[in-house]
């Protein structure tokens, strides 16, 4: 009897396990079979080599999605040059220096932040950064790729702080000690020894929170003006892959060609994702291993 | 203590044989350095007055007057939880990183108040080195683990380092078995040369003092050996203080012992002396293992 249920309840586990396997898997496939018409009819080449993406130009369409790959990698590149140094600085204060006390007041209002709903984010990014953005630069509007970067690196910033922590509070005590009884201050210990043993760690948070950032739609989708010309500098708006899924996919006819080269973007998008956390991934194991 | 030095390139004279502030230490000491009955020759280094230490409201140390003799190697001895290592890391103030910690009474090095106010924490961990009870170097490469104290302490200029991480190595008797692999992980190295790397680390700022908490008690008796060899041959320029759980290693090693028990300090004498004829009743009682 008491077997029966512990199989069962070995076997729920094990179902639901599964079952996420079978979602990505089933994801994957979707993704995959939809993409394929396109993929035949307009050929690979098409989307990677120079040009727009106009798959609905009334004389020749036109499928690159290289304006699309490069606004995507400007945002979340962007967003990482200063969501690294603030998150690593953050999570050297709250590992280091920051009383218990001011630690419990900290932490849980980072994780408010990411409990922000992107589309409000979005707000922000309208109606406080976009104004601020062109009167610094005097552009005529704000609406660009560093707005998208600032928004989506602010989504970003809770994940590489809590893992940069996490990566910090790791490093053996025995180090700081070494470092403090050499005469070392805290600050030449913590840039000289604690943040460099925390490096692997520290970096892989910095790509899973760019794996955040590329990922992200709605909130770039408002910020970035989603133009699909080619852009030039961060004050140029850009559209992401994403975006550009979500701006289209409403409108398009089911199982045109637009369709399913939609499904193409999404492809890319997925690949690329996988790539940074799985890069994240073994990053982060390798620091596990070398501690 | 003086005002706080801050070391320049060229005040940093590696392993300069040194007398560091002779004359002060003398005229304070005058009174009190014959009472223990001692030569005048043998000049106290360290000196603990009235030493008194809590740990939040628990007393690890009470009472503790002890006198530490430059270029020996002192022991201190007794059994776990009796405050050896405590007192240890009093004298480079590690123990501040404890929250809660309180110290009372007075530690002098060279006659200086070691918790006067002024006092310069970074100046006395460098003159106090501290070598820890695991091997604790840095994932780094072992050129990079030497020079580190050397660099926080600003030294910049790579011909110099070189010359400070040679010396350094060669004292701590490791030079021989790394010289082709300085750039080589020190997470590579065995126990035994870990710990006698974190000793070259130590020696690399040019301490004074080298307090040793069991610095052997994770090695095996092959490594053990060399580092006790080795702290034979460190004692003529350096002086030691180091806690150890091995009665016999004391013995071996140490020219003065004294017993610490439940965070007093029983008895101090020459170490032929405590382990022949020790002068308290619970001396003699540990050292014949009676307990412990």
């Amino acid at each position: 009897m008491v077997n029966i249920k512990e199989n069962s309840i070995k076997y729920i586990f094990l179902l639901s396990g599964l079952l996420s396997i079978f979602i990505l898997l089933g994801i994957f496939y979707l993704l995959f079979s939809n993409s394929y018409p396109a993929l035949r009819d307009v050929g690979i080449k098409a989307f990677f080599s120079r040009g727009y993406w106009n798959p609905t130009a009334y004389s020749v369409p036109q499928y690159s999605i290289l304006n699309l790959i490069k606004g995507t990698f400007m945002v979340g590149a962007g967003s990482l040059l200063f969501v690294v140094p603030l998150g690593v600085a953050c999570a050297a204060y709250l590992a280091e220096v920051a009383a218990p006390r001011e630690r419990e007041i900290f932490k849980p209002v980072i994780e408010i932040l990411a409990g922000i709903p992107s589309v409000v984010l979005g707000f922000f990014g309208l109606v406080v950064v976009a104004p601020l953005l062109s009167r610094i630069f005097g552009l005529p509007n704000g609406i660009n790729a560093l707005n998208g970067s600032i928004l989506v690196g602010i989504m970003a910033l809770p994940t590489v702080i809590s893992l940069a922590e996490d990566a910090i509070s790791a490093v053996p005590q025995e180090y700081r000690h070494a470092s403090l009884a050499l005469g070392a201050t805290r600050w030449q210990t913590l840039k000289n020894v604690t943040v460099p043993a925390a490096l692997s760690g520290i970096l892989a948070a910095s790509l899973l929170g760019m794996g955040r950032a590329i990922g992200e739609t709605i909130t770039v989708l408002m910020a970035t003006g989603n133009a699909l010309a080619d852009p030039s500098s961060f004050l140029d708006s850009v559209r992401t892959l994403s975006a550009n899924i979500a701006i289209e996919m409403g409108e398009v006819p089911r199982g045109s060609l637009h369709f399913h080269s939609l499904f193409v973007v999404g492809l890319v998008l997925f690949l690329i994702t996988f790539i940074v956390n799985l890069l994240a991934d073994i990053i982060f194991n390798r620091y596990r291993e070398g501690v | 203590m003086k005002e706080p030095v801050k070391l320049k390139d060229k005040d940093f004279v590696p392993f300069k044989e040194e007398k560091p502030n002779s004359s002060r230490a003398v005229v304070y000491y005058d009174k009190k350095s014959n009472e223990m009955g001692k030569r005048p020759s043998r000049k106290e280094k360290v000196r603990a007055e009235k030493l008194t230490f809590y740990y939040g409201t628990k007393q690890a140390l009470q009472n503790i007057n002890l006198d530490i003799i430059a270029n020996e190697v002192t022991a201190l001895i007794g059994p776990s939880g009796c405050g050896k290592t405590t007192f240890l890391r009093i004298i480079n103030r590690m123990n501040d990183l404890i929250s809660g910690s309180k110290v009372e009474g007075n530690v002098f090095i060279d006659g200086d108040d070691i918790y006067h106010p002024d006092v310069d924490v970074v100046e006395l961990r460098r003159r106090v080195g501290l070598v820890f009870q695991q091997p604790n170097p840095f994932p780094k490469t072992i050129y990079e683990n030497v020079a580190y104290g050397p660099r926080i302490h600003g030294i910049r200029k790579k011909a110099y380092l070189d010359e400070i991480v040679e010396e350094s190595l060669k004292q701590a008797a490791l030079w021989d078995e790394v010289k082709d692999r300085l750039k080589d992980s020190a997470l590579s190295l065995s126990g035994g040369q870990q710990q006698r790397l974190c000793i070259a680390r130590v020696l690399a700022v040019r301490p004074e003092v080298l307090l040793m908490d069991e610095p052997t008690s994770a090695l095996d008796p092959v490594a053990t050996q060399r580092i006790e060899d080795l702290i034979g041959t460190l004692a003529a320029n350096y002086t030691i203080i180091i806690v150890t759980h091995n009665m016999q290693q004391a013995a071996r090693i140490s020219d003065t012992t004294a017993f610490f028990l439940l965070g007093e300090m029983v008895e101090q004498g020459k170490t032929s002396q405590i382990f022949t004829r020790p002068r308290d009743r619970r001396t003699e009682e540990y050292i014949t293992g009676r307990f412990g």
